[in-house]
């Protein structure tokens, strides 16, 4: 098979003698850092240690949901099990995924700049993270919380004597670290970029994380001040949102998902940014379309501020408001729909390779798509009635999250590795990581429509018996699932000390960060470059000459 | 392509202990490629700050407007405890301590160092008026026992002592503590921004004696004060809100 990846020769082949990662050693010089590329590695550790952790939490759903009873843990330890299992996939890992790690790292050697605006403000967005993830630690070591990952009131506010607040606490710390890397990342586009970097010569990654900051520094807001209000009706015996004092449970939920229904654009937004890169670079084409595609991920994020009460349509809201909610979320489905049509037409005529984050992203456009298209089930009324609250839902929104942007995160941690290690991963076995984690996914996961479609409703430990057939292939597929993702996070690390030496630009791709040594110095260009030419311009990087690579680094 | 002879250069960056060889002033960052690029970056993300915090009172004033239209009654009977007076009186010191902020960041700007202290200095002391002001507020709640969660009581609305008040039916009377629990939700959140406000005053009053900001470095003087300014706006929504509409004609 024909491959573009191009390595130096491995016999003379040495990493730089300088780099961000050699510039200074020791805990403190990483604790205390201030360079973006050393903050993306600090997330990158943490946010795998909480995908761990939510994953092994995942297998014990799976496991309990192997046989029809409740028989592996008691029923309300089980809502424990699913609350932690998503409250920590969502806010801990898949919020910050890709943009406080790749995003942290990329961004400002996208834009040709020394480093994001705000330095001091991305570690204490770190340090926020760890706070939180420290403090949704502590709720699972003191007894869990049981209110799914929504906080449901009154349940969350009156009913449960579970720890609620310390969760809540949590949460508000981690969105306020994704309300600072969003803040930091607007202000860095909008005012680092380098000469010549005009918006339309921006990497569509770039956009993908515009508009993912926006959502970010708008919508987070308002979950936080949604939790502090939770807090103190639990503290404080207070009825904001309790009946029978006059609140009122469907402000929560308009709150709530006024932040939580854009979150998942915060969370899928960024995996589209990352897929038109490597779409691209092994199509040996420029993205097809690039205004639509770069305005599409603006469109998302506008339009979905507008569509939150499409998760309340069961609630007792008004049918006329649920009528526009209802188009407007269909609405949603023309700018995604839009993506993925040029990504297939970048596609089209591109001269395909099949290196392994490729692979992740044909993943990705296959299950979003079909976790896009379900999506319009539940956007329609009627159908809404009959598959919310059931595994219809809960295997849609994992196509999304997991199949998209999981697969997507996979891909670009694949894709820049060699940029931030200096070395590449080992093709062979990332390339079987990549199917064993696309097949499992398939079987895990579409037996669940079935099962929904069915009436299987989600969030209940025990589940008639003529369901358990579908219910052992979705567990069965977890387990190949889970050999997918445990191969990564052993060969990456093995590839750090035996990986081959990448050299600058192993996919000969266009972006400014491959033009620059891999691993990047500390200060990212040794010269601040001058941007002369569109982006995925793989013209100008077949002539480019000797001095220009100089000059940008 | 590999260039050692690059990576191997002397580097300002990260070298903070090397003399200095280069013509920027000494406040620039290094990662910024000049001074004028710093300065609107700065101003930006403040300005990007203050919507997250639009966005984070945003839910407040959500809350209040949906209850202010369902019981709008015990609105405006909870409306009418509160003290005109203080309230007015309230909103005239932060308005001065706006003026004394802007003040203060003109100040910087004419690089007077003893001026900058003094309108700082000013605008703490303004600044804690309001809170001490509030404080009184609060304390008056507590002795009416109109403080929701803590020993809240529907007497004063039932059967109000103030001869032009409308008594309010028990059930409606009840929701008076949802005007309560707001008016201390907004007003506490409030106070909370003014509190971290004063506390980073006098940090700046601290290095703006040792001369920090009157050598052109105005810039976290001039944010400083856009952040009051926006605490001082808050303010002027929940003044009419809280306190004026609807109160007896």
């Amino acid at each position: 098979m024909s491959t573009i990846v191009s390595l130096p020769d491995q016999s003379t082949a040495k990493l730089p003698a300088k780099s961000y990662l050699n510039q200074e050693y020791g805990l403190k010089s990483w604790l205390l850092t201030g360079d973006h590329k050393r903050i993306a590695m600090l997330y990158l550790f943490s946010i795998t240690f909480f995908f761990v952790i939510g994953g092994v939490l995942a297998g014990l759903i799976r496991l309990e949901l192997l046989t029809p009873p409740a028989d592996l843990m008691a029923t309300d330890t089980y809502n424990k099990v699913f609350s932690m299992h998503g409250i920590i996939m969502i806010f801990l890992f898949l919020v910050p995924s890709v943009p406080a790690t790749i995003g942290n790292f990329l961004i400002p050697l996208m834009v040709g700049a020394r480093d994001l605006a705000f330095p001091k403000i991305n570690l204490l967005s770190w340090y926020l993270y760890m706070g939180g993830g420290l403090l949704v630690l502590a709720t699972m070591v003191l007894g869990g919380v049981d209110t799914g990952w929504t906080f449901t009131t009154p349940l969350s506010t009156h009913y449960l004597n579970t720890h609620v607040v310390t969760a809540a606490m949590g949460i508000f710390l981690a969105g306020f670290s994704s309300i600072f890397t969003g803040l930091n990342f607007i202000v860095t586009i909008h005012r680092m970029r380098c000469p010549g970097m005009t918006w339309f010569r921006l990497p569509l990654f770039v956009w993908g994380h515009y508009a993912t900051s926006i959502i970010m520094i708008l919508g987070t807001p308002v979950l936080a001040i949604t939790l502090v209000l939770v807090a103190l009706e639990r503290t404080m015996n207070i009825g904001v949102f309790d009946p029978s004092k006059g609140g009122d449970p469907l402000l929560f939920q308009h709150l709530f998902w006024f932040y939580s229904h854009p979150a998942v654009y915060i969370m899928i937004l960024p995996g589209m940014a990352v897929i038109s890169e490597v779409i691209s670079t092994f199509s040996r084409k420029r993205v097809f379309g690039y205004t639509a595609v770069a305005f599409s991920s603006v469109a998302i994020a506008v339009f979905g501020f507008l569509v939150w009460e499409h998760h309340m349509f069961i609630m007792g809201v008004s049918q006329y408001s649920a009528l526009v909610f209802s188009l407007l979320t269909m609405l949603v489905a023309v700018p995604s729909a839009i993506k993925i049509f040029n990504w297939s037409m970048t596609l089209y005529k591109g001269s395909i390779t099949f290196e392994t984050p490729m692979l992740y992203a044909f993943g990705f456009i296959g299950l979003f798509t079909i976790g896009g298209l379900t999506g319009i089930f539940l956007a329609t009324l009627g159908m809404d009635v009959h598959l919310t609250e059931t595994y219809f839902i809960v295997a849609h929104f994992h196509f999304v999250m997991v199949g998209g942007m999981l697969m997507a995160y996979l891909a670009g941690v694949h894709f820049w590795w060699p940029k931030m290690t200096g070395r590449m991963y080992p093709e062979a076995i990332s390339k079987t990581a990549a199917v064993i984690t696309f097949i499992g996914f398939i079987v895990t996961f579409f037996p669940q429509f079935i099962l929904g479609y069915l009436g299987m409703p989600r969030r209940y430990a025990a589940y008639p018996a003529d369901f358990q057939v579908l219910n052992v292939f979705s567990t069965a597929g977890a387990s190949i699932l889970g050999i997918g993702y445990l191969l990564p996070m052993l060969y990456l690390p093995w590839s750090l000390k035996y990986g081959e030496i990448a050299g600058d630009n192993p996919w000969q791709a266009t972006g400014l960060e491959w033009q620059i040594q891999s691993p990047p110095l500390t200060e990212n260009f040794s010269e601040i470059p001058i941007m002369d030419h569109e982006a995925y311009d793989y013209e100008w990087l077949a002539n480019k000459t000797h001095h220009e690579v100089q000059t940008v680094g | 392509m590999d260039s050692p002879s690059i990576a191997t250069t002397p580097h300002e960056l990260g070298s903070s202990g090397l003399p200095h060889a280069h013509d920027h002033p000494a406040f620039m960052r290094h990662h910024f490629e000049d001074i004028g690029q710093q300065r609107e970056a700065a101003s930006f993300g403040m300005w990007v700050f203050l919507l997250t915090e639009i966005m984070f009172f945003g839910g407040l004033f959500c809350a209040y407007l949906i209850f202010r239209n369902w019981y709008h009654p015990a609105f405006v009977a909870g409306s009418n405890t509160l003290d005109i007076t203080l309230g007015t009186t309230n909103t005239a010191v932060l308005i001065g301590s706006s003026f004394t902020m802007a003040m203060a960041v003109y100040s910087a700007e004419m690089r007077r160092k003893g001026q900058l202290v003094l309108f700082l200095v000013l605008t703490i002391l303004l600044g804690g008026v309001f809170l001490g002001i509030k404080a009184v507020e609060y304390h008056q709640k507590y002795v009416d026992h109109h403080i929701p969660g803590m020993n809240f009581s529907i007497q004063e609305f039932v059967h109000p002592t103030n001869p032009k008040a409308i008594p309010l039916a028990p059930d409606m009377a009840e929701k008076t503590q949802l005007y309560f629990f707001l008016y201390f939700a907004m007003t506490g959140m409030h106070a909370l921004h003014m509190i971290i406000g004063i506390g980073l005053l006098l940090f700046m009053v601290a290095r703006a004696s040792r001369g920090a900001y009157t050598a052109g470095h105005v810039i976290p003087v001039e944010n400083f004060g856009l952040y009051w300014h926006f605490v001082d706006i808050v303010w002027i929504f929940l003044f009419p809100l809280l306190y004026l509409i609807s109160r007896y004609r």
